[in-house]
């Protein structure tokens, strides 16, 4: 397994790059390839594969390649890959599969008018599922993590317009990013714990996690990314959901890869966390418990691709199980089990994809003798069904050897183990049988489309795996040296043996073993449809499942924040205002009381007399004049029997607040006052036209004592806080700055525009901003008002002008 | 408040107090005034103009719808920021030009270009604010 040229380590980042540059030009890409679109863009992943390929030497030697780019320097966060046998396995288990399930969809969607779109999805996964399995950053694996999450998702629910997949998107979407989010919290975690975001740097500090006292917490946020990704019980239920996908999707994301990084993860953090008491409990339980369920589900089925999807629950809960053992064998029989995993699970995937596309069906009971009709997808469903079953000369053969042989110690452990291992794999084997001769022997049955062979497209990904999972399994030599040792060893942490031997052991119990297993998968086969019907009464019984719990708590979680927007956005105007302005009175006066701010105000023992010391300012006469005129405008503004008179008294009171400024040397400020009190009346003025409260005027009395109140307090507030502040010395440092730089530096004499437009020019652009945003928001307020009031008059507002 | 009075004075109201805000907002970084107060002073022209002469008038008068105005305001505020970069020096580093013209010398600089970013954002957005709410209920914003 040499590769075609030697392969460089910056290469790698175009591995994880070249899938999505390949993403974004799919859909042009379909525009002028048309139906060629799948077979061009597959050239994509299997570019990728052969350039992976360039690696293996280094791997199998027992090197590993790293690579490392800055990404955010000033946190010491790099961009960093690390190839080693589990990624190097991994990843051309992805590229390679990726290449047939590329060339798969062309056909499979052939004439569908998104087929551009869906093949850019699907690169873009790829894209993502290679970048994890490449990262050796821990947030890097995150962002690939949440990658995959996000790309699933549109994947699910490419067929949007269906409820059920949408449906299935959702839940996906969710029960993996709840995973997402454990895993950034474990990756922070173990980054503040170790110091070190890279995992290749976390393998050489030993048992530093481990013995620290947050090693449950780290542990907790490790398992629960693993086990929502690969669909653990009690989170397994939405891969079933996931099925809504178009086939394609679900032979390669939802067997042979995306629910496999969960896989990945655990084997990646094995020599970091692994090997615990509660590590081996947690993941052995856990794995036995979905391994079976996953089992029995498939039983239940009889849809092509929800047997299949329940089988993957129980292989992912199969190779948790094995990760959990962590003994030589088991972590072997893992890196087996996954590799004969993917091929005989997406081989059938596409199987099944391709007698739904040519039948018209998935319904087992509604197919059979299809072997006549469609002879090579035959042969793909029965080479992949022996792997799956586990005959020797297969590569599912080895997988069950391994774990078994690391079983065999005869203690109640090992012995529960062993019983629950082969149950599980009796019932894989009777579902293989189930979908390799179902649909294809006996009589033919008449189904909604005239059977035929599928196009050569959707032929070759099936055919190629299904003998890839042959060819592997006749050389053992190769499997064993080339790929179970280098992962086996990358995730063991020392090197190890292979011995993975076509001899058959006669007197063995081994044998006898997959014996018992092959018999009881046959005797499942057999009284399948008796199991199905016992199955389905308990489920009847049960009344629920986890699906239903979901869906609950999915509608208490609207229902609740739709409680909450009810309460917080009731749409009355007035009694946000009434809260905002009571929030600024609190504000205003909290402090102030709390920290002693009013007691200035109490006169001073020595002051004698205050009231005979108190004096008018001295004011001109026009002074006053001006000060008489902003206390007139307020008292109209009490007095106005009506909202706009209302609006234009404090028209009168804001000009002569700004002659004040004018008065006292601020004439900047009084400028803008002006004008802002010239558009606020003018504009306040057409909105009150436009609202039309005048049918509420005058207000009720509650109401003006309520704002009355508030206004005062505030007003009140106000003024002590600036009567306080000019008590107090000032801080005059950054004033004195401006006046003294402002015409040096900055060439302006106008301080204030200076600040406005040089100092603090960041801030002003912050602002305006702001003020385009607000007058956009307005706009689309005033729109969607007008668009109503053409949609259907109200006739309040005829009479109203009728009357005006 | 349609008079005849107002509706003939409105226009020339209306030039003067459009000159004299640009008029405003050049004079701002020495004395009172500045892109703010002219931009103001600009919407409320734009307000008047509206009531005296009807919002479409306005409208096709301006030519440019104003929230473009506001757009673009933004946008040359924060390119005169990044004018700093082609002399390596930190976004909004002022940048002075001395154009002489005969006599007398022109100043220009990037606070002036913000500053007038600034003008149209007020413009643009307030006018919009105004000829929407001033705009019959019939018509289309």
């Amino acid at each position: 397994m040499a590769g075609l040229w030697p392969a460089s380590e910056t290469g790698i980042v175009f591995v994880a790059i070249a899938p999505f540059v390949a993403a974004i030009l799919a859909p042009f890409l379909f525009r002028i390839a048309g139906r060629f679109t799948g077979w061009l863009l597959a050239l994509v992943p299997a570019a990728i594969f052969l350039f992976l390929l360039g690696f293996a030497e280094t791997v199998i030697g027992g090197g590993t390649i790293a690579m490392s780019m800055n990404w955010i320097p000033a946190y010491d966060i790099n961009l960093s890959f690390f190839i080693d046998g589990l990624s190097l396995v991994f990843a051309l288990t992805i590229s390679g599969i990726g290449a047939l399930i590329i060339l798969y969809s062309g056909a499979y969607l052939a004439g569908h008018k998104h087929q551009g779109r869906f093949l850019g999805f699907m690169l873009a996964f790829m894209g993502a599922m290679l970048g994890l399995v490449l990262a050796d950053s821990l947030l890097a694996l995150f962002l690939f993590w949440e990658l995959t999450s996000v790309t699933s998702f549109l994947l699910i629910g490419f067929d949007h317009a269906r409820q059920a997949a949408r449906r299935g998107a959702i839940q996906a979407l969710v029960i993996t990013n709840i995973g997402g989010m454990c895993l950034l919290a474990g990756a922070i975690l173990v980054q503040q714990l170790s110091g070190s975001w890279e995992m290749s740097a976390l393998r050489g500090m030993g048992d530093l996690l481990r013995d620290h006292a947050l090693y449950g917490l780290v542990l907790f946020c490790f398992l629960g990314a693993a086990f929502t990704k690969s669909a653990q019980f009690p989170l397994h239920f939405w891969l079933p959901n996931a099925m809504e996908a178009p086939t394609p999707v679900s032979a390669f994301l939802h067997s042979a890869t995306m629910v496999q990084a969960g896989v990945y993860l655990l084997a990646r953090m094995s020599p970091v966390l692994g090997g615990t008491e509660a590590w081996t409990s947690i993941l052995v339980i856990f794995g036995g418990l979905t391994l079976i369920w996953g089992a029995l589900g498939a039983l239940k089925q009889t849809d092509l691709k929800q047997i299949l999807a329940q089988t993957t629950i129980a292989s992912l809960g199969l190779l948790v199980l094995l990760i959990g053992l962590g003994s030589t064998y088991s972590i072997a029989a893992a890196i087996v089990y996954f590799v004969a995993h993917a091929f005989y699970k997406a081989g059938l995937f596409m199987v099944a994809g391709a007698v739904d596309h040519e039948t018209g069906t998935r319904e087992i009971t509604g197919l059979g003798g299809l072997a006549e009709k469609m002879p090579a997808t035959f042969i793909a469903a029965a080479m992949a069904a022996l792997s799956m079953v586990g005959l020797p000369l297969t590569i599912g053969y080895f997988a069950k050897e391994e774990m078994y042989l690391g079983l065999m110690n005869g203690d109640w452990t090992s012995l529960v183990v062993i019983v629950v291992l082969i149950a599980g794999n009796a019932m894989l084997a009777g579902v293989a049988l189930i979908v390799a001769i179902r649909p294809f022997l006996g009589t033919l049955v008449p189904t909604p489309r005239t059977p035929h062979e599928a196009p050569l497209a959707m032929l070759a990904g099936p055919v190629l795996v299904g003998a890839a999972g042959l060819v592997a399994g006749v050389l053992p030599d190769w499997l064993g040296h080339d790929v179970l040792v280098p992962a086996a060893s990358a995730i063991l942490q020392r090197p190890v043996e292979s011995h993975l031997t076509l001899a058959l052991d006669v007197t063995g119990l081994l044998l006898w073993l997959s014996v018992l297993t092959w018999a009881l998968g046959v005797l499942v086969y057999r009284q399948a449809d008796t199991i199905r019907t016992l199955l389905r009464r308990f489920d009847a019984w049960l009344g629920w499942t986890a699906d239903n719990v979901f869906d609950a708590c999915m509608f208490g979680l609207i229902r609740f924040s739709g409680a909450v927007t009810r309460a917080l956005h009731h749409g009355k105007l007035e009694l946000y205002l009434v809260l905002v302005f009571l929030t600024l009175a609190v504000a205003l006066f909290g402090p102030m009381l709390a920290w002693g701010g009013l007691d200035w105000m109490v006169p001073k023992a020595d002051l004698g007399d205050w009231s005979q010391r108190l004096v008018l300012p001295a004011l001109q006469p026009y002074e006053w004049g001006v000060i008489v005129m902003a206390i007139a405008g307020l008292l109209a503004v009490l007095a106005a029997p009506t909202r706009l008179i209302a609006i234009l008294s404090m028209g009168v009171q804001g000009t002569a607040l700004a002659l004040i400024f004018l008065l006292f040397g601020a004439p900047d400020l009084a400028f803008t006052q002006l004008m802002v009190e010239v558009l606020s009346v003018v504009i306040l003025t057409f909105l009150m036209t436009r609202l039309r409260l005048d049918d509420r005027d005058p207000r009720p009395f509650e109401d003006w004592a309520r704002d009355g109140t508030l206004a005062i307090v505030c007003g009140v507030g106000v003024s002590l806080l600036l009567m306080l502040v000019l008590n107090g010395t000032l801080d005059t440092r950054l004033s004195d700055l401006f006046t003294a730089t402002s015409v040096p530096i900055a060439h302006g004499h106008n301080i204030v525009n200076v600040i406005l437009v040089d100092y603090r020019g960041f801030d002003t652009l912050g602002e305006i901003s702001v003020v385009m945003g607000a007058g956009m928001a307005i706009l689309a307020l005033l729109r969607r008002q007008r668009k109503k009031a053409t949609e259907k008059p109200a006739p309040r507002r005829r009479t109203r002008k009728a009357g005006a | 408040m349609n008079t005849v009075i107002f509706r003939t004075l409105a226009p020339m109201i209306v030039a003067i107090m459009l000159v004299f805000s640009v008029y405003v907002c050049l004079r701002g970084h020495n004395e009172p005034g500045g892109g703010f107060i002219g931009g103001l002073i600009a919407a409320a022209a734009i307000g008047v103009f509206g009531m005296a002469s009807g919002v479409a008038t306005v409208r096709k008068a301006l030519r440019v719808d104003p929230m473009a105005i506001a757009g673009f305001g933004v946008v040359m505020a924060g390119a005169s920021g990044l004018m700093s970069l082609f002399i390596d020096a930190p976004f909004m580093t002022s940048i002075w030009l001395y154009l002489d013209i005969g006599e007398s010398v022109v100043p220009l600089s990037t606070p002036l270009f913000f500053d007038l970013g600034v003008y149209c954002v007020v413009f643009g957005t307030l006018s919009a604010i105004a000829l929407s709410l001033e705009s019959d209920r019939e018509e289309d914003i």
